[in-house]
């Protein structure tokens, strides 16, 4: 269920990301305004209450009840849409001017400059800066517990008061979560040196 | 070719350019000069509206590119630039560099883009190099690469700023040699540059900048045996 969570959020964190950081270097001033607010609103409450609003919330935000893993990952996915949109504008702004010159010159429109050549190398230049984005948010995760959701956090919790043993089970919990964030970190250094090929 | 009205550029209060007007032939080879701060990269830089002119119109070929209704990206198809300092798209094979825009822009399938750029690498010298990564190779392979780059989208002018400005000194000769094979096939062209002998070598015509204004307008042989301006007698006799 972390594993679920995660990975979802993940994928939501980066796209949206990529949307907010495009939308921070856009000359159109609202745009920037709205990505601005997005990521004051996301970094500027506690996650936990973005996971609480949007899951006891739901009942009045959208008419349904949703699930504790929809709100689990929509939150988590939001939330860190906005650090990870910080992460991608720094990224780019890295990259040499030359680059987005070179590309105009050759008459390459916008979107495929950004697609085929800023983007991949500012995300070579914030990969580091990802992964510890990802491994925070693994270990941050643990706080769906609050809304109820079976994680590896609540599953230790409900052993220890199955066997009135706490001790063992949450510290088997902390080694699941320290060896999920050794893979994760394992995972960016083989990304790391696959983009390094052009060094 | 391209034909240049009363061009003015400035970035606030400070005006880079103030008035440039001039034409350029097709097949012609015009090497612009000047002290720095003239404004000579920047005049380089409207010509494919990397800089947005303040004042003044520019023709190239049939189209007004300062027209806010021609499509620049379009003009630039039509428009090589080669750059100080190359600027490669390091995560791209060498071959990769040369096909990228062709395919992206002209639409021109994978095999027709390589065979072009495979030919074009063989023009620069580098047939060998088109499986590296530019940070493998030395500035003056780098510059070969961007100029072929830059020929492989078939443009009608090709402009250079400052080309060999950032190579090591044994390094200018192999970019300058491939200048000089351009010129050799009748390609427009437009340097700005540092090298004196090379600009009297090839050039048709010398345009000589100084603090905004082309000053002096003439074939190499008269601007360097003879120049009109006091300004251009001064800048010749410090760098001659």
């Amino acid at each position: 269920m972390t594993l679920k969570v995660v990975a979802v959020a993940a994928v939501i964190g980066i796209i949206l990301g990529i949307i907010l950081s495009l939308m921070k270097i856009s000359r159109i001033k609202p745009l920037n305004w709205i990505a601005d607010f997005y990521t004051s609103i996301f970094r500027g409450t506690p996650l936990v209450l973005q996971l609480m609003l949007i899951y006891f919330g739901s009942p009045q935000l959208f008419g349904v009840q949703i699930e504790a893993f929809e709100a689990a990952f929509l939150s988590f996915g939001l939330n860190s849409a906005a650090y990870i949109s910080e992460v991608i504008r720094g990224g780019i702004n890295a990259v040499d001017k030359g680059q987005r010159e070179a590309a105009l010159a050759l008459g390459v429109p916008y979107s495929s400059m950004m697609i085929s050549i800023i983007l991949p190398q500012a995300f070579k230049n914030i990969l580091p800066a990802l992964m510890n984005e990802f491994i925070t948010l693994t270990k941050e995760s643990a706080i769906v517990t609050t809304i109820g959701l079976a994680d590896i956090m609540r599953r230790s919790y409900i052993v220890g008061g199955d066997t009135y043993k706490f001790f063992e089970p949450i510290l088997f919990a902390g080694l699941i979560y320290y060896v999920m964030v050794m893979i994760l970190t394992v995972i960016g250094k083989l990304i790391e040196g696959r983009m390094k090929r052009s060094d | 070719m391209i034909k240049v009205d009363n061009l003015h550029k400035s970035y606030g209060k400070l005006d880079v350019l103030k008035g440039i007007n001039t034409s350029i032939k097709e097949g012609e080879v015009v090497a612009v000069i000047g002290p720095s701060g003239s404004g000579k990269s920047t005049f380089l830089r409207c010509l494919n509206l990397l800089e947005q002119p303040t004042e003044g119109q520019i023709w190239i070929k049939e189209s007004n590119i300062t027209d806010n209704k021609t499509n620049i990206m379009k003009v630039r198809e039509h428009v090589g630039m080669v750059f100080q300092h190359f600027h490669l798209f390091p995560h791209k094979t060498v071959l990769d560099n040369l096909t990228y825009a062709p395919m992206k822009v002209k639409g021109l399938s994978k095999q027709e883009a390589q065979k072009q750029g495979r030919e074009l690498l063989k023009k620069v010298g580098l047939a060998d190099k088109e499986k590296q990564y530019p940070n493998k190779l030395s500035g003056g392979q780098k510059q070969r690469v961007a100029i072929a780059r830059a020929l492989a989208m078939n443009p009608d002018v090709m402009l250079f700023d400052e080309p060999t400005s950032a190579l090591d000194p044994e390094m200018v000769k192999e970019v300058l040699a491939v200048m000089k094979d351009l010129v050799h096939t009748g390609m427009t062209m437009v340097i700005v540059t540092h090298e004196m002998g090379f600009a009297r070598e090839v050039a048709d015509r010398i345009l000589f900048l100084d603090g905004g204004n082309l000053v002096e307008d003439a074939p190499p042989s008269e601007f360097f045996s003879s120049p009109k301006s006091k300004r251009a007698q001064d800048f010749l006799e410090k760098v001659l």
